[in-house]
């Protein structure tokens, strides 16, 4: 099966840091995929790579064997790749279930109805309060978003996501700050997202139980390279992983490999 | 009491007046983060051709639809040609708008003359009613009534249509409105004419009210709008008609108490608001 999303020598330069180096990857539909590495491995360098928020100095990123060189991010959010922020990116002042909506109806055109029909404006909310139902959300439909914790804030994030309707999903780091308390929630989320089949998501993630417990494969960034990708026990198993990242992380410190 | 009827009245007919002016302003400037310095322009302009056609045909109403369309017209070639190229860039958009309040000031004179011309106001909203002591000048409430229906009209897009919560979130986060997939542009330009159309209602509905248009009228209106939208916060619609009816009520008042501070007050109104509340009154909260 041709795969949904491939890259060929992706690489991008900072100055004399390359960030991104010659990664070659790809993906097959409704697979999914974690991305792990220690910090400053390039991860979510590379998920901007892929979305279009920034453009690679080499290399190229294939969406359905469709180069996406000339895509900006909004091109690609239109034809199926969509991406969750990192940073905290809600309409502050807006109503949860009005942020949901406006990612609803984001995937019409903008077109000057005036008098909108009413039917249909039922529809885009009917639509967005199954997604916050979706998230464990719609209990706070009609809190203001800046009103919510952090935790309820990435949901609200993955409703977004999940109402602009992309086939592709990528999920950065969506338990990044939150509680312990609330990383259940969001995990089951993700989780339900993942057993409705519909998707391919691609995770950047530092809980490891977490990677396991979801992941189909995982591909590890080190320095920018890509310096594995394979099931979750051939990842576990394989040695350079283990000194370069997974002990490292466990250690409390890195341990360079040559 | 009557006198401070009076008082009111004048005060939210002119409050209206502004708020028709700084209600495109306002959220020209925080959705598209362009300061419109020919926005006052677009209200002369809306004036003189209201007043053409409403001399030619003798109907106020079609004059108002005159203006409007005025308004959107000249909206329509002002976003495509003058702000496009400029977006993202204050100096040039001062600039050039500023530049352009000038060109169309003057264009006002080339096509109509430089010299005022007299406006009546139509029969059916000349005269007053007499409530006891309190005399009703039948077009001041008319501004009133239409300043507050296009309120009306327009919060209700805001705030209930889909086009209308693009604009809001784009007020506070237009960069995350376009991450979504949504053609901003497109909404930049419906925002655009909507608030250019405003201006020139404003301009046509003054015209009988002060009784005669000159092409300076849009300069000096202007300045009033942009003190609105500071005092009201950049951005915020409601809060650009509630400041306008306080700059109204305040300009009324002072004429009458205290006329050597009449034109001073809006300034040390703005003067306070930028020390005690520099984001405006309504200030939404950025993204």
């Amino acid at each position: 099966m041709e795969p949904i999303i491939r890259t060929k020598n992706l690489s991008i330069q900072f100055g004399g840091h390359k960030a991104v180096d010659r990664v070659n990857f790809e993906m097959p539909e409704k697979h999914f995929k974690s991305i792990i590495g220690p910090n400053g491995a390039g991860k979510t360098t590379f998920f901007n790579l892929l979305s279009g928020e920034l453009k690679p100095t080499e290399g190229d990123v294939f969406f359905r064997g469709h180069s996406l060189a000339k895509k900006s991010s909004v091109d690609r959010t239109r034809m199926g790749l969509g991406r969750s922020f990192q940073i905290t990116n809600v309409f502050p002042s807006l109503t949860v279930l009005e942020n949901v909506r406006l990612a609803v109806q984001s995937k019409e055109k903008v077109r000057f109805q005036f008098l909108k029909h009413y039917l249909h404006y039922k529809k885009i909310t009917a639509e967005a309060i199954a997604i916050l139902d979706q998230v464990l959300l719609s209990n706070k439909q009609d809190a203001v978003a800046s009103q919510l914790s952090h935790g309820e804030k990435r949901k609200l994030e993955i409703a977004m996501l999940l109402a602009l309707d992309t086939e592709v999903l990528l999920l950065d780091e969506p338990t990044a700050g939150m509680s312990l308390e609330e990383v259940p929630a969001i995990l089951e989320v993700i989780r339900q997202i993942k057993a409705r089949g519909d998707k391919t998501i691609l995770l950047i993630e530092h809980k490891m139980d977490m990677i396991l417990d979801l992941s189909d494969s995982i591909m590890v960034l080190f320095n920018g390279k890509l310096l594995a990708d394979g099931t979750p026990t051939e990842i576990m198993n394989n040695e350079t992983v283990q000194n370069a990242y997974l002990g490292g992380l466990y250690d409390g410190e890195l341990v360079e490999t040559s | 009491m009557d006198l401070i009827i009076s008082l009111v009245i004048n005060g939210l007919a002119t409050g209206m007046l502004i708020f028709l002016l700084a209600a495109g302003l306002t959220l020209i400037f925080g959705l598209m983060d362009v300061l419109n310095f020919a926005h006052g322009g677009l209200f002369v302009w809306g004036a003189y051709t209201g007043v053409f056609t409403y001399t030619l045909t003798e109907s106020f109403l079609i004059g108002i639809v005159a203006a409007i369309l005025t308004g959107m017209i000249l909206g329509f070639l002002m976003e495509k040609l003058i702000i496009t190229p400029v977006y993202g860039n204050h100096v040039q958009q001062i600039l050039i708008t500023l530049g352009s309040m000038l060109v169309l000031q003057e264009m006002i004179k080339v096509a109509f003359g430089p010299n005022a011309i007299p406006v009546s106001v139509p029969d059916y909203l000349a005269g007053s009613w007499e409530l006891g002591e309190v005399i009703l000048i039948k077009y001041r409430l008319f501004i009133i009534i239409v300043g507050l229906i296009v309120f009306g009209i327009f919060h209700y897009i805001l705030t209930r249509t889909k086009i209308g919560l693009i604009v809001r979130a784009g007020v506070m986060n237009k960069e995350m409105v376009q991450a979504l997939g949504i053609n901003i542009k497109k909404v930049f330009l419906f925002v655009f004419m909507t608030g250019a159309a405003l201006a020139a209602i404003g301009g046509m509905l003054m015209a009988p009210y002060s009784g005669s248009i000159y092409a300076e009228m849009g300069m000096e209106f202007a300045i009033l709008g942009f003190i609105v939208v500071v005092i009201g916060g950049m951005g915020s619609f409601s809060g650009s008609l509630f400041a306008a009816v306080l700059v109204g009520l305040a300009g009324s008042f002072m004429a009458y108490y205290v006329p050597s501070l009449s034109l001073a007050v809006n300034m040390i109104l703005m003067a306070i608001v930028l020390i005690f509340r520099p984001q405006g009154l309504f200030k939404m909260a950025k993204g």
